[in-house]
């Protein structure tokens, strides 16, 4: 700690931090525009001066940039001195010399970065009047608009594009003040995380195109804290509503898992929400018209439940709706509606988080690490958000060399001149090519059993106990050690890996090298990457797959199926789906949208999304975390899930509750039921929960609009709606100061209207938010005694010249199938496709784009060949889960055959 | 005749050329340093001598090569500024163009001195030839063995390459010169760190101009105390003065630090009086940065005392009255120039030459040019003129390089020293578009207050 | 912004791929970004300008993005991104030299070749264009002829003419 002097104040800070962010943690507004906290300083802006003063004597002092200066004890510096307060506002009134006056018609404009910063800084009068200069604009993809006039050179895009994230397609041109940031040609923005422009940039060069066409100011937003549905990361994002449409999706920061990021399959896959494709009506096929109103569908289900009642519970569907349909059918009627395989690798990965021989990193923590190993996963495409953090590591972990000539952590410019292109190590097998290949010292290109193989491999050399592989390969001994000397010399080593390639032996032998690593209390990292949102709580449910055969001789011939939110036809293929749907007399189907399984159904009930819905879901590394409902739909019958289901016990049981069920109490019962579950509750916070006896508004407090938003249907102000469900209210009214972390609906401080508000929410900068930050971890058992490992070394992999082995290569757009509903990332999807390696390639006497049938299990497909050299032989990738490409039972083997 | 520490030789026909050179007692020091002195010993001279980097900054070159860092399994490099771009300054072009193995001599010492194994020479894109000239020379060096694997059999390897720029002053800039040099834009650092402990390539680094380099050879030749018996006070050794301007004999000389102002521009041994049989109006003193001073300021300090071409007497009176010795561009202006078109020049000049990293300088520059330009064409206000003064006093000082002080100094100093005259732009735009303003009422000496500032 | 529209595809003469191979040996080992500048100047030597396409494949050549070559050519003033005449004449125009009468030579030159700053004579043999200061301000006015940099100090009306007639009857020696 350090105390510093602010206008002769004494405050207690940490040391090692900059200025800036000090008094930035200490409450005080200083505006800034270059630093970013997660991505440092480089004081090109200066905006943030202040009076730096030698001592308590100097009167005179000197103006400095409080980013690049290093908090030490005894500093005094100066925010109200009127030469800093006077250049602080000249630096505004540069910057506007060349800004348009367009704010009125700017997306950015109230919640614009620039615009408080000029509002605090006093700047009103401008004295420049000539031209402004003016660029022409690119198109940059469906995703993200361009409109270059408006920058002030900041370069916070392409220090967080190209230096953060990778990017390779947006630089800086040219020079002085005519300076260009944007693509060296239109198209296109490559990068998975373009989306965090529109939040990076401090004003409205880089906007969300998706919000443009419907476009809302931020106070204009319904707004909601809710949970990505798209991975199994449980990235935490804002979601905005207006007019009964959600409009947008940002960031909210959470300082263990995304940070001040998101992906942009996170970021702009919500468009499935306003989809005309939705379910509006409760339908009943045998009836006409088919939709029909509560009433009558209660009638008509009341006789279905009686009987023997089957449910089939989902990956994508929170753990209250689970649950709830558990509830309804009983424990031994429940199944996991997810494939087999996938089933098996869940309870593989539930048992290695169990043993307590490993440490579950949260998102946060893998970019502390310094050595990476990842087996079979292809991070940007399964779990982007996760391969950023990696890219993190890899890239901060040479850092540690600038302590040592007094580089603070946070000189982003100077440690990165200082670390050139030294990167940390970090290994990649994987069967083609990653994007993180780039920063890997090591990349394997080989098929899922021999990825097993090369983990099982390197856990033998960190630990003879761990079972040998054998007939090894002298390569793949040499890799290895290699892999195996470095993560032994690691002080911090992640090992990432997950279901991707639909291969339990590689998740196994990623936990065995973990566990090897692992000493006493200090445990390795082992991150592992699930298919879906809530993956993991419905894992955690043990519930056994309902294409599990064992679990199939036991349903027999149910009279009814209840499918939760799920399209089963896309998990495995149509005739083993079919083969159980028949079993049933009746198949209850609830969902948000039409889809092949709910077209087989008897009845189907229309459910809300997550935007409609509130509820709770476990991420991959075990992280509760709640949703909550952005706005009330104007069709009653887009309920939660769990609140059909527990109004369909109450129906067959002749019940009725004595209170309104809420996802807190739904959640409090599940951890009484099932001890995993403990702590969860404290995740969803109960429905009562007041602040100064006020609930917490979900819109801003200058939300306009509502006296006459719907006059068209009728000039009386509507009773606005309640949320009887959680402390959140629907409108503007309630507790306006800081609410709990896990309750924020937006970001908002008195002037600070952009997202740059966060700090204020937060403990420190760039730290944790008050309270702590959202969600709450349901594995923490660390076992220090002996460690144990799964056995399961598969046989080496052998090329088959009939039977290809088929691999499911995941697409950020393209492979979750409700953000693939979405406009722009329909457009970015990949066409489907079938990739061979070259020689394959030959012996097949194809070329890229040639025609080849693929046959698996007995469905044929026609497709494109794509050539990836480095693929093994005779194994073939498939987009996967594609549209086109649903309906493939994982893993897969299959024929080519020249079309 | 003064004594010459550089140029001794230079009328030497032939002297570009190894042998002529070496004739003339080239390549002494590389003998005396590599086979009798330690590296440190070469250090301990230079510091001696007082040398200061003639640059411009005038930052003492011993000092600086003591800061370089020497952590284990590090290369460590030497680069030679030869981006000569500062408005007035052409001494490194004239160097390198008539005896650059001067240059290369001080390189081979220098680099010997730091420990660097590979050294470069950065030198601006535009001076093609003389690219080619000192690749040819140091081609002719390496032949006899003064570079190359283990020099003259002391075990000391030194590689050396020229690297030419792309067209920016800003890689003057020792941190945007590593910046190009690595093939990057030019983008100056923040410092610290310094070069000297995080310079090319992460490594510690020292960059020395041309002539600071060149200026190494006599100090080792005849030692560090010798040295600094040539000059005044802690303007030690001679300094290589670029004079343009209306003056009769402009070009490059080689002058004894100390010598006084008026004999430089006077005598027929330096500049030989003012062109055209015209009146001196005022003078740059040390390159397009520097203030301005009126004729009776830089010939005559406030005190009444006469000028002299040295750091401290050049910069006496501080910004009220005094200038700096900078690089030693000396550009004069006869009675006919006007200041506000000149002042105009520079401006756009440095609003062109910025690297559009920070705001101050990339919106600053911009905007006094174009406040400049309009008050060269006649749509000037009174207003502009303060508003001038306003902006320039906050680019200055604050900025991430020096070039916001350079572009801020010439438009302050101007209009510090010659006011009347872009006032009369204003009250008589006409007549300012078809006339120059001529000598007017500078030559009083000012008093040294301040002029007001609206703020 | 750069406008890539050129899809001309650039092969480079084995000579001046061992010119490049030359310059990229001074560096140490994975520096070879350092060869940027020199390699850039010499692909403008040779084609005049740098195309979208010449740079495309110095960017293959030294293992960079295109982009990132782009990002440094637009920075430095040297790199013409359009062509230009056979011989670009750039002239001074910074302070000292306009001391001596370098905007009478622009004036002087624009009148002659009939074209403005930065276009190209209809014959293509001439552009030209002010420049900044060529630090060779005791000689001025001064221009400068790319790809050789040949310099002309002293410069009046007159041996502007001569020096124009010069370049149209010969191409100049170095």
């Amino acid at each position: 700690m350090a105390v510093i002097y602010i206008d002769n104040v004494p405050y207690e800070v940490k040391a090692g931090k900059n200025l800036l962010e000090a008094c930035l943690s200490l409450g005080f507004d200083l505006p800034y525009f270059c630093w970013h906290p997660a991505m440092g300083s480089v004081g090109a802006c200066r905006q943030c001066a202040v009076k730096l003063f030698k001592d308590d004597q100097d009167t005179k002092g000197r103006l400095v940039m409080s980013c690049m200066e290093s908090v030490r004890d005894n500093l005094y510096c100066s925010i109200e001195d009127t030469t800093a307060k006077a250049f602080r506002s000249q630096v505004i009134e540069w910057l506007m010399t060349n800004h348009p006056h367009d704010c009125a018609v700017c997306d950015e404009g109230g919640s614009c970065h620039l615009q408080d910063m000029t509002v605090m800084t006093g700047h009103a009068y401008r004295r420049f009047n000539y031209k402004k200069r003016t660029y022409n604009n690119q198109y940059l993809g469906p995703l993200i608009n361009h409109e270059m006039n408006r920058c002030i050179q900041c370069y916070r895009c392409v220090r967080f594009y190209k230096d953060y994230a990778g990017g390779k397609d947006l630089d800086v041109f040219a020079a002085h003040n005519n300076v260009y940031f944007g693509r060296a040609t239109d198209g296109v923005l490559e990068n998975e995380f373009s989306g965090n422009l529109a939040e990076v940039c401090p004003t409205g060069v880089f906007t969300d195109k998706t919000l443009k066409e419907h476009y809302t100011r931020k106070w204009d937003l319904t707004m909601a804290p809710s949970i990505c549905q798209h991975c199994s990361l449980g990235c935490n994002i804002i979601a905005g509503e207006r007019y009964g449409e959600l409009r947008q999706i940002t960031n909210r920061y959470n300082g263990d898992v995304n940070g001040y990021f998101i992906c942009d399959r996170g970021r702009f896959g919500y468009e499935y929400v306003n989809s005309l494709n939705r379910i509006q009506h409760p339908l009943i096929r045998s009836h006409v018209p088919e939709a029909v109103n509560r009433e009558t569908l209660f009638d008509h289900l009341k006789p279905l439940l009686s009987g023997k009642v089957i449910g089939v519970g989902s990956p994508r569907a929170s753990l209250e709706s689970n649950f709830a349909l558990r509830q309804l059918v009983g424990e031994n009627q429940f199944f996991s509606g997810v494939p087999e395989t996938t089933a098996e690798m869940m309870e593989i990965i539930l048992s290695v988080f169990n043993t307590g021989d490993v440490r579950i990193p949260s998102m946060k923590e893998t970019e502390e690490a310094d050595v990476v190993l990842i087996l079979g996963e292809d991070l940007n495409n399964s779990a982007p958000r996760l391969a950023l953090s990696v890219r993190q590591a890899v890239r901060n972990n040479p850092v540690e060399v600038a302590n040592t000539i007094n580089i603070p952590a946070w000189h982003d410019a100077a440690l990165r001149e200082l670390v050139q292109s030294e990167k940390g190590d970090c290994f990649i097998a994987y069967p083609v090519i990653t994007k993180l290949d780039e920063l890997a010292s090591g990349t394997y290109y080989i098929s899922p059993d021999e990825i097993a193989r090369l983990g099982y491999a390197i856990a033998n050399f960190l630990d003879p106990q761990a079972s040998a592989v054998p007939d090894l390969q002298g390569n793949m001994q040499g890799h290895a050690v290699l892999i195996g000397n470095s993560l032994q010399k690691a002080k911090n080593p992640l090992i990432v890996t997950g279901v991707s390639l639909q291969n339990p032996s590689i998740i196994k032998a990623a936990a065995a090298i973990a566990a090897a690593l692992g000493e006493g209390d200090r445990k390795a990292m082992l991150a592992v990457v699930v298919p879906d949102c809530n993956s993991m709580g419905l894992a955690m449910m043990n519930a056994p797959s309902i294409l599990n055969s064992t679990a199939l001789s036991t349903i027999g011939s149910p009279d009814t199926l209840i499918i939760l939110e799920n399209d089963l036809f896309s998990i495995s293929q149509e005739a083993q789906i079919s083969e159980i749907l028949d079993r049933s007399t009746n198949i209850i189907v609830l969902d948000h949208l039409h889809n092949p399984t709910s077209a087989r159904a008897d009845i189907v009930i229309p459910v809300g999304t997550f935007s409609e819905a509130d509820g709770t879901l476990v991420n991959n590394e075990g992280r509760a975390q709640a949703y909550f409902q952005v706005y009330m739909p104007k069709n009653e019958n887009l309920r939660e899930s769990w609140r059909w289901l527990s109004d369909l016990k109450n129906l067959r049981d002749g019940t009725t509750d004595a209170n309104n069920v809420t996802p807190h109490d739904l959640i409090r019962q599940l951890a009484d039921k099932m001890p995993q579950f403990t702590g969860a509750d404290q995740a969803m916070p109960t429905a009562d929960l007041r602040i100064k006896d006020q609930k917490i508004p979900r819109e801003p407090h200058r939300y306009s609009g509502r006296t006459a938003m719907n006059a068209n249907l009728d000039v009386s102000e509507p009773k606005p709606p309640s949320d009887p469900d959680t402390p959140l209210s629907f409108t503007m009214e309630g507790y306006k100061g800081l609410q709990p972390a896990p309750l924020n609906s937006f970001f908002w401080s008195p002037g600070w209207n952009s997202n740059q508000s966060v700090h204020k929410y937060q403990m420190e900068v760039g730290g944790a938010l008050y309270g702590g930050n959202p969600g709450v971890r349901l594995f923490n058992h660390i076992n220090p005694g002996d460690r144990s490992y799964m056995n399961g070394i598969p046989p080496r992999f052998k090329p088959d010249k009939e039977n290809w082995e088929m691999l499911p290569l995941p697409h950020l757009f393209g492979s979750e199938a409700l953000s693939s509903l979405s406009k722009g990332i329909a457009e970015l999807s990949p066409q489907p496709y079938v990739a061979i390696n070259s020689m394959d390639a030959e012996s097949l006497n194809v070329d890229e784009g040639s025609i080849l049938q693929v046959i698996i299990e007995g469905v044929q497909y026609e497709l494109p060949v794509k050539i990836k050299p480095e693929l093994p032989a005779r194994t073939a990738g498939l987009p996967y889960n594609l549209q086109e490409l649903t309906g493939i039972k994982w893993p897969a083997h299959g024929q080519l055959v020249k079309g | 005749m003064a004594r010459k520490l550089l140029l001794e030789h230079i009328n030497v026909p032939g002297i570009h050329t190894f042998d002529v050179y070496r004739k003339q007692g080239g390549y002494r020091s590389v003998e005396k340093a590599l086979k009798s002195m330690s590296p440190d010993d070469v250090v301990e001279e230079v510091k001696k001598s007082g040398l200061r980097g003639r640059g411009g900054a005038g930052f003492p070159t011993g000092m600086k090569w003591s800061f370089l860092a020497k952590p284990e399994g590090k290369a460590r490099y030497l680069v030679c500024n030869a981006d000569e771009s500062e408005p007035g300054t052409f001494k490194d072009r004239y160097l390198m163009t008539y005896i650059p193995h001067a240059l290369i001599e001080g390189m081979i010492v220098s680099s010997f001195a730091l420990g660097a194994k590979t050294s470069y020479i950065y030198v601006r894109g535009e001076m093609m030839p003389q690219i080619r000239i000192l690749e040819k020379a140091i081609d002719e060096a390496k032949n006899a063995g003064f570079l190359g694997k283990n020099i003259l059999g002391s075990g000391y390897d030194l590689e050396l390459y020229v690297q030419p720029g792309g067209g920016a002053y800003i890689c003057g800039e020792e941190t945007a010169l590593i910046e190009s040099l690595e093939g990057k834009r030019g983008n100056p650092r923040i410092k610290p760190p310094f070069p000297a402990i995080s310079g090319v390539w992460g490594c510690p680094t020292v960059v020395n101009n041309v002539e600071s380099i060149a200026a190494v050879v006599p100090i080792i030749n005849d030692g560090g105390d010798e040295y600094a018996k040539v000059g005044i006070g802690r303007s030690t050794g001679t300094k290589l003065i670029s004079a343009s301007g209306n003056l009769n004999k402009p070009g490059v000389y080689e002058i004894e630090l100390g010598l006084p102002v008026e004999e430089f521009i006077y005598s027929d041994e330096y500049c030989g009086g003012i062109a055209n049989g015209k009146r001196l109006k005022a003078v740059v003193a040390g390159g397009s940065s520097v203030p301005i001073l009126p004729a009776n300021l830089v010939l005559k300090t406030v005190s009444g005392e006469s000028r002299l071409m040295s750091y401290e007497s050049l910069a006496e009176g501080g910004f009220q009255s005094g200038s700096m010795m900078g690089s030693g561009g000396f550009i004069a202006f006869d009675e006919d120039q006007c200041i506000v078109r000149n002042t105009w020049n520079f401006s756009r000049f440095y609003h062109h030459e910025s690297c559009g990293q920070c705001s101050p300088c990339r919106e600053g520059t911009g905007w006094m040019e174009k406040v400049l330009h309009r008050l060269e064409y006649g749509h000037g206000k009174m207003s502009d003129i303060d508003l001038l003064v306003d902006v320039s006093k906050k680019i200055e000082g604050n900025t991430i390089c020096p070039l916001g002080d350079a572009a801020a100094w010439p438009v302050a100093s101007a209009i510090r020293h010659f006011r009347d005259e872009f006032e009369w732009h204003v009250s008589n735009p006409k007549e300012a578009m078809e006339r120059n303003y001529g000598i007017g009422n500078y030559a009083d000496p000012l008093p040294a207050n301040e002029v007001p500032v609206a703020n | 912004m750069l406008r890539v529209t050129e899809t001309e595809h650039v092969d480079f003469s084995s000579e001046l791929l061992s010119k490049f191979g030359e310059i990229v040996k001074r560096y140490p080992e994975g520096k070879h970004k350092a060869a940027l500048l020199p390699i850039l100047h010499l692909v403008q030597a040779e084609y005049g300008w740098l195309s979208p396409a010449s740079m495309e494949r110095v960017a293959g050549y030294l293992d960079l993005k295109p982009i990132e070559v782009y990002e440094v050519a637009t920075f430095y003033t040297m790199f013409f991104l359009r062509p230009q005449g056979k011989y670009v004449l750039e002239v001074c125009r910074t302070g000292p030299c306009c001391l001596v009468g370098a905007e009478k030579i622009m004036e002087h030159l624009e009148n002659k070749l009939g074209v403005k700053e930065g276009e190209v004579t209809a014959d293509g043999q001439f552009s030209w264009r002010g420049v900044e200061c060529l630090a060779a301000c005791g000689m001025g006015p001064v221009l400068q002829i790319g790809p050789e940099y040949t310099f002309h100090e002293n410069l009046t009306s007159e041996s502007v003419d001569q020096l124009l007639v010069d370049l149209k009857n010969k191409d100049l020696s170095i």
